[in-house]
Order: structure tokens, then sequence, then C-alpha cells
């Protein structure tokens, strides 16, 4: 049963993918089949953190060869909160509402293609070795990429170029790493390889692999100065899968930095770190920057989440017990909240036909819950107390002042200071003014997208207001990060599991 | 040996930066394949299978010779193989559609933002 409950988060996409792939063929809809799956998943999810939360690391080897040979499935209590947010994330998203054209044939597969993201991406949290994890990727990336390009106008066809190429040419470094950590290592499990690489004492081979897996993850969690990809594709597909990719993809990148550089790569196995941190800062800096030359208001929130990235992965450069876990608090808040906003931003769009925020405005007259469902979100993104942003922002500046990185804190209030200010932009621009003359107004389909944002604006005020408890998860989830020993004696000691 | 196949895979790695650095399309493409066997060949050369011997049990249930090369790179050059034809095909169908649509191929004309 144990065994079940950790490998249930990628079988049940994986099935439902398969359903919906076979009813779409005899041209029957696939939404509610999808939905409800997800649901169950969530569910799942949630069973999973509580059991782990409690028992401590779950461990599957699949197939019953036992690592470090086997491939194992690992659920820690990092991974366990990173499926349990993505599945709510997807349900979310699903409630929104993706844009259909028809169903069968007609409909672009939208619901295989999403299942096929959400097995992508619980893949990658779950999986316990390096090559599984660039298999997963793939995965997510290949459903990311067909979703991307559903609206087949060259805007999207061309921004989705962009982001394939790219991605394709950090996956070629990702195998680059791993194929010559396998040549040296003789091994490909995380926790066997922390243990190899512990023995090895060349600077030169530790410093140069994991320079080619940290540009991979970077590309992919869209990190100075490889994020280029990011502001020209996320705000150019469809609002509901542009709020998907804003929550769940970019975060990927972030979990698998955590894992590697908290486990293998760390300072005492030779790895010199200090470039991160320099690396994340000027990532918050030009996220931020570029945001607020943006009028287009996808665009301008997908800037944000590079300057947010940036953040995070400083948290992971600091690597203290509070700074990775102020990281894994900073992440689950972040993907709420990006969400929401990307959401918001879609409705936007539909109503009045425009991304341009100076062609909007009285959104707060005519919709004064939109206008709510902006400001929670908006407010805790640029850390403003009593919202999740706030105690994000707060623990990691403490973790910043413990480990005396003033530079980090200088850059961090300014970052969130400017984060706010263009929120203000958007604020202003969009709700606070009179609406210009000649705007169109579309009026919109029912209550869907509104029951997503206020989902997204319930699980903030969780975050906010049940702060202590969350964070005392990511704090027990930290802890594991910060002694390898707890995981890789979880893996590998577990033949009489 | 190793040293042959060394060159040759910074030779592909330096042919494959050159032409990811084109604006034109078809030369990224190009490209970013070239890069896809570079990325293969190196998986080879890590594990060094050329001194040593082929990995093929015997009836005993042992390696025939002693030695015999690892064969787990391979599984994962075959894997990495897979996904990247699939890529290659899909992002060749992606490039059509994108110069039939935009008319060009080149990479500046599709990265072109709408005045906003």
């Amino acid at each position: 049963m144990n065994d079940l409950m950790v490998i249930a988060p990628i079988l049940l996409p994986l099935m439902t993918l398969i359903l919906c792939l076979g009813l779409e063929m005899s041209g029957k809809r696939t939404g509610m089949v999808s939905l409800i799956s997800v649901g169950v998943t969530l569910a799942v999810a949630t069973g999973l953190v509580m059991r782990v939360a409690s028992g401590g690391t779950l461990t599957m080897a699949v197939g019953g060869w036992q690592p470090p040979f086997g491939i194992v499935i690992v659920a820690d209590l990092l991974a366990a909160l990173m499926v349990w947010i993505s599945a709510f994330v997807v349900l979310a998203v699903m409630v929104y509402g993706v844009k259909g054209r028809g169903h069968g044939h007609q409909s672009g597969h939208a619901q295989v293609l999403i299942q096929g993201l959400l097995l992508g991406v619980n893949g990658s949290f779950l999986t316990g070795d390096l090559f599984n994890l660039y298999v997963w990727f793939e995965v997510m990336l290949i459903s990311s990429f067909v979703l991307m390009v559903r609206e087949k106008g060259i805007k999207q066809l061309g921004g989705g170029l962009i982001y394939v190429i790219l991605n394709l040419l950090a996956s070629a470094m990702f195998l680059c790493g791993a194929g010559m950590l396998y040549g040296e290592l003789g091994t490909l499990n995380f926790a066997d390889m922390a243990v190899k690489l512990s023995a090895v004492d060349d600077p030169a081979f530790v410093n140069t692999t994991g320079s080619l897996l940290f540009v991979a993850f970077a590309a992919k969690a869209g990190l100075f100065p490889f994020f280029f990809w990011l502001p020209a594709s996320y705000h150019r597909a469809d609002p509901a899968l542009s709020a998907l990719f804003a929550g769940l993809l970019t975060k990927v990148g972030v979990y698998a930095l955590l894992r590697t550089f908290s486990l293998v790569f760390t300072d005492a196995n030779g790895f010199s770190s200090d470039i991160i941190l320099y690396i994340s800062m000027a990532t918050m800096i030009v996220g931020v920057l570029g945001a607020v030359a943006q009028y287009n208001v996808r665009r301008l929130l997908a800037f944000h989440i590079i300057s947010q990235i940036g953040y995070m992965v400083a948290g992971i450069a600091i690597g203290t017990p509070l700074a990775l876990a102020s990281v894994i608090f900073y992440t689950l808040h972040h993907i709420a909240v990006k969400t929401c906003l990307f959401l918001v931003g879609g409705v936007l769009e539909m109503r009045t036909g425009s991304p341009d925020i100076r062609t909007h405005g009285g959104f707060y007259k005519t919709d004064p819950w939109l206008a709510v469902g902006f400001l929670i979100p908006a407010l805790s993104l640029g850390g403003i107390p009593p919202l999740s942003g706030f105690w994000a922002k707060l623990n990691l500046m403490q973790a910043g002042v413990d480990t005396k990185e003033w530079l980090f804190i200088g850059v961090g209030l300014g970052v969130g200071i400017l984060t706010l200010f263009s929120m203000v932009k958007i604020w202003n621009e969009s709700f606070w003014k009179d609406a210009p003359e000649g705007m169109e107004r579309n009026s919109l389909w029912p209550g869907k997208p509104y029951a997503a944002i206020f989902g997204f604006c319930c699980l903030t005020l969780v975050f906010s207001f049940y702060g202590k408890f969350v964070f005392g998860l990511c704090e027990d989830a930290a802890d594991a990060l910060h002694d390898p020993r707890v995981y890789i004696e979880s893996v590998m000691g577990g033949e009489d599991k | 040996m190793i040293t042959v196949l060394c060159i040759l895979i910074g030779l592909i790695f330096a042919g494959a930066t050159f032409c990811l650095l084109r604006r034109s399309l078809m030369r990224v493409l190009i490209g970013i394949l070239l890069l896809g066997h570079g990325v293969n060949l190196l998986l080879l050369a890590s594990s060094d299978p050329i001194s040593r011997n082929v990995a093929i049990l015997g009836e005993d249930g042992l390696p025939t010779a002693a030695g015999s090369a690892d064969p787990l790179p391979q599984a994962l050059i075959l894997t990495a193989i897979v996904i990247g034809f699939g890529l290659s095909v899909f992002t060749l169908v992606l490039a059509r559609s994108a110069y039939m649509r935009g008319g060009s191929d080149d990479m500046r004309e599709l990265e072109r933002e709408e005045e906003v």
C-alpha cells in the first residue's frame, strides 16, 4: 500500500492520459474525466504529504530492483509538498477552463497534454535518479511545447520555437553533465552520487559537471542569463495554459537545483557555489527591471517570475536550514500567487481584447471581486504583511543576515520595492483609472474563472495566516535537505521495506 | 583511439555552436541536431567502450570476456536517441509551419514583439 501511494501521483495522470486519448479518438468530451482524475491526484497528494510529514520519507524501488542499480521513486517531504501544489494548480486551471475548439479530434487534445504535463512534473519531483529526471523533464517539455503552439498563429509559433530551441539546448547540457558524472562515478542515483562524489577529490571534475547541470537547470528555471525564452513565449499562449506554465515549469527547474545542489554538489563535496548567489542577484535585478518597463500585462508578469526565481535560488546559494526552508515556502507561495495573477491577467485580456494595460480601465468599478482577486496575490507578491510573500521574504532576509550577505539583503529589499511598484502600475492602469473612451468590454463566460481565482486567493490566505504551520512543514523538509544523510539512508537502506 | 573520439566530439560541438549562432532557422535546427549527436558520442566516450570487451553473457551467465564494457551508458544513449528523434521531428514541423505562416526563416522576424 505504501508503494502504491508513492507512485500514484505518476500513475494517475498516465492512465488518465491514455483514457482521454482513447475517448477523444472516438469523438467524446474528456474535460470531466480529466478534472475528476486531477481531483483524485490532489487527494492522494494530500494523503502523501500527511504520511511523509508524520512517518518520514517513503521510497519505492521500481520493479523490485534495489538501489543503486534499480530506479527509485522517492517521496520526501519536499517532493510531496511540490506534488500537492502541482495537483492544486492543475485542478484550478482546469476549473478556469482552457479555451476549447470543439471536442474529439478538433479539441487539440488539450486534456491529454495537460495530463502529460502533470505526469512529467510529478515524475520530476518524485524521481530519485538523475537520468530519470532528464526523461521526466522531456515528458513535461514535449507536452508544454505542443500546448504552447496550440493556436497556430505566427506569434505562438515564433514564441514556441524560441522556447523549444533554448530548452533543447539546456537538455543537451543536462545530458552531457549526467553522462560525465556516470563515467566517473558509475551511478546516477542521487543518494549514491552524493556518497561517491564526497570520495572524489578532483575539484575540476566536480565543478565541470556541476556547472553543466547548473546551466541546464538554470535555463529551465529562467535564471539570468538563460531566461530569454521565458518572456518571449509565455504571454503568447492561451491564458489558462500560460498560467499553468507560469506556476509549474520554472519551479521544476528550481526544484532540480534545490535537490542537486543541496545533496550532490555541495561545498563539502568541493563545488564552489559562490557564483550561484551572484547569478541569482543579477536575475532578481534584471527580471524586475524588465517588468517595470512592460505594458503587456502577462509579459510584465512573466518578467516577475524571473525576478522571483532569483530570490529562491539565492536561498539555495545561502544554504543554511533557515534559507532552504524559506526557499521551499517561497516556492509554494510563489506558485499560488503567480498562477492567480496570470489568471487575472487572462480575464483582463479576454474582457478588453487587448493585453496592453494602458487601454484598460475602470475594472474596480465594474468588477470589484476581480479587483480583490488581483489585490491579494499582488500585495502578497510585493511582500506586504501579513500576506504570505512577507513571511517568505522575511525569513529569507533573516537567513541572509545570519550569514552576513549584506549585498543580497540590499538587492532583495530594493527589488521588493520595484516589484510592488510594477504591481501598483497594473492596479492603476487596469483597475483604478477611469475606462478610456471606446474600450471594449466583452461579457465573459460565467463564474468558472472567478472560482479558480478565488481558490488561489484562499490558498494565499492560508499560507499567510497559517504561515507558522506551513513554514513548519517547510522547515522539516529543509532539515532533511540540509542533512543529506537522512535522504541517503532512506534511499540506500531501503532493502527491507 | 579515445583521443580521436574526443577530438571528433569537440569538432561536432564546435560545428553545432557555429550553426546555433546563425540567424537562419534551418541552420539553427541543424545545430540542434548536431549537438544531439555530439552529446550521444560524449555519453559513449565517458564509459570508455573502446578499450573494453563486448558485453555478452556466456552460457554460464557470466561475461564471456573479462573487463567487458558497461552496458548502461549504451541504454542511456538509446533513450536519448529516441527522445531526441521525437523532439527533432516536432521541431522540424514547428519550423515548417512557422516558415509557412511568417514567410521568413529569419529568427529575428519570429522573435519580433508586437509594439506594446
